[in-house]
């Protein structure tokens, strides 16, 4: 990939974008009306004209928690085991402070054992109903100290009773994805839904064309500090994510034809809205969290414009074998296909009827895209500028099972 | 001729009834039965296709109103909630008539052709965000 280590030129600069928005001027489009808008304009004087493309996307996300502070109890705990709803969460941090997992499961869950496990209740449904304002229950436990003595509490809260709910979530926004397939001949089920055996469906996970980072293949705009829209959250990305790897195999666009760059994204809890912070049950497999992201990217010159133009015929994501290849760690891909092909309900390979799913609600993400162009043209957004780019040449490593000698 | 889809609920007291039978019987009806669940408390449910001419479905929709079964006004035992339904499509591929669909190709909202739904529930176990349900 192009090797960037700095910030593009720019046409026009953050401050002078900041400022139309707050004079309510600033002309904003989303990802999806961007492509024909480009088209018919031409992209220069679409570069003068546009101040801000809006991307989203909204797909289960495991990499998401948040931290909790409960407050202090009246005589008060040191918390060393806590569970909400029968959910724990992780207290190995201070006194009354706790990290909920959206992946946790609940406490007696039999998982797979009466495989495939339903899981209908976990950690991202617990985040849900938080959001949702829903009274939920702690139990906590403590060995006891001298400034902390109680030792077992349990009471009910909402999510306005806790000083601070804040979402610290490692990795979100996957540049792109894989699609899951199963060669073999038994049913699978996958974080991806349920396979049937023989090829017969697929399922893939990517808004494609309407995507963060696929309009932003080389983190230009989107960095350490950019300020995005977490579930109706004004909040940030605050890191590369967990696994970003800028290098992978690219079209001759440059978007990545497999998983890609991550981000670290963390917003308030208290301000996000319910339908955009969702659990998630799947069968076989477990718990997650849907998330709603919407990020907007400033026109800072043509080149930026250029590429939020991309569209679903020229992204590519990687057909894969969950039976097999996935959980093997093997390269092998079955195919590439377009985004604009999975969007068919079927598909063909190797001369076979595929039916197609998909994990990932593109209609949710126009609407967020659609949200925050309104905000923005309402002056209710401002952008931030990246602290710090997002590495753009980094591989990933393995995990090396090895003996101790 | 006319078909119509129609979910039915037997309280315990019609459960000895021959309601099926009545309306083949006296009402000329060809049923075709997608699900029937009798439950613990010895309660039925009864989701069924009916076809006949349109005066005897409406005579037979009379019969059993006069009687104690309960007729769901939605005729359908499998219902998605919209209010929990996020759009995703995972359902698409296992909904094996289309029922679960997409029109709209820009929007990719799913939609719910209800005439086409067998109540298979394969939908039920395969939406990841608990939207579609079964009423028993
Ligand atoms: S799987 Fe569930 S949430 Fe997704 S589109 Fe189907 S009904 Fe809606
Ligand atoms: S019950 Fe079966 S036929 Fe009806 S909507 Fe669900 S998957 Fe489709």
């Amino acid at each position: 990939m192009k090797n960037h280590t700095v910030f593009p030129h720019s046409m026009k600069t953050y401050e002078e974008i900041n400022k139309k928005i707050e004079a309510r001027k600033a002309v904003v489009l989303t990802a999806d009306e961007i492509i024909d808008y480009v088209e018919k304009k031409g992209l220069d004087a679409a570069a003068k004209e546009v101040d801000v493309v809006t991307t989203a996307t909204f797909g289960p996300m495991c990499s998401s928690g948040c931290f909790i502070n409960f407050g202090h109890s009246k005589p008060k705990i040191r918390m060393s085991e806590a569970w909400i709803e029968d959910v724990l969460v992780y207290t190995g941090i201070a006194a009354v402070d706790a990290y909920l997992g959206a992946t946790q499961l609940r406490h007696n869950d039999p998982a797979n054992m009466y495989y495939p496990g339903d899981f209908t209740y976990g950690g991202g449904h617990v985040i849900e109903e938080l959001v949702a304002g829903k009274k939920l229950q702690l139990f906590a436990l403590s060995y006891g100290t001298d400034e902390y003595p109680l030792r077992e509490l349990r009471t009910y809260f909402t999510i306005n009773d806790l000083n601070q709910v804040i979402m610290v979530n490692p990795r979100n926004c996957y540049q792109n994805y894989n699609v899951a397939i199963n060669c073999s001949e038994r049913p699978i089920y996958t974080y991806l839904g349920y396979l049937k055996p023989g090829m017969k469906n697929l399922t893939y996970c990517s808004a494609g064309q309407l995507s963060p980072l696929l309009n932003d293949p080389f983190y230009e705009t989107i960095g350490i500090g950019t300020k995005v829209w977490l579930a109706g959250a004004q909040g940030h990305v605050y890191g590369e994510g967990t696994q970003h790897c800028p290098n992978v195999e690219r079209g001759e666009n440059g978007v990545p034809m497999e998983g890609g760059g991550t981000l670290a994204l963390t917003a308030n809890m208290k301000e996000m809205i319910p339908g955009y912070v969702r659990g998630v049950s799947l069968k076989g497999y477990g718990i997650s969290l849907a998330l709603g992201i919407g990020i907007p990217i400033p026109v800072l010159n043509p080149d930026i414009l250029k590429r939020t133009t991309v569209w679903d015929r020229d992204i590519y994501a990687p057909v894969i074998d969950y039976s097999l290849d996935y959980p093997q760690r093997n390269s092998h891909i079955v195919c590439r296909m377009s985004y604009e092909e999975l969007k068919k309900n079927e598909v063909i390979i190797n001369n076979k009827v595929v039916e197609v799913s998909s994990l990932s609600s593109y209609s949710k993400a126009l609407e967020i895209a659609e949200i925050v162009k309104d905000d923005i043209k309402k002056g209710d957004f401002l952008l931030s500028k990246p602290i710090k780019r997002l590495p753009v040449e980094q591989g990933i490593n393995s995990l090396v099972v090895r003996k101790k000698n | 001729m006319a078909t119509k889809k129609i979910c039915l609920f037997l309280p315990k007291s019609e459960m000895e009834k021959p309601v099926i039978y009545h309306l083949v019987k006296d009402y000329d009806l060809v049923i075709n039965i997608f699900r029937a669940k009798i439950t613990a408390e010895e309660e039925g449910y009864l989701v069924i296709d009916v076809n006949g001419t349109e005066e005897n479905i409406e005579k037979a929709m009379e019969y059993m109103r006069d009687s104690n079964v309960i007729l769901n006004e939605t005729n359908r035992g499998l219902q998605r909630d919209p209010d929990k339904c996020v759009h995703c499509g995972n359902c698409l591929s296992h909904c094996p008539t289309k029922a679960l669909h997409i029109e709209d190709q820009r929007t990719r909202k799913i939609e719910f052709k209800e005439d086409l739904c067998i109540e298979c529930l394969a939908c039920v176990r395969n939406c990841p965000f608990g939207a579609c349900y079964s009423i028993f």
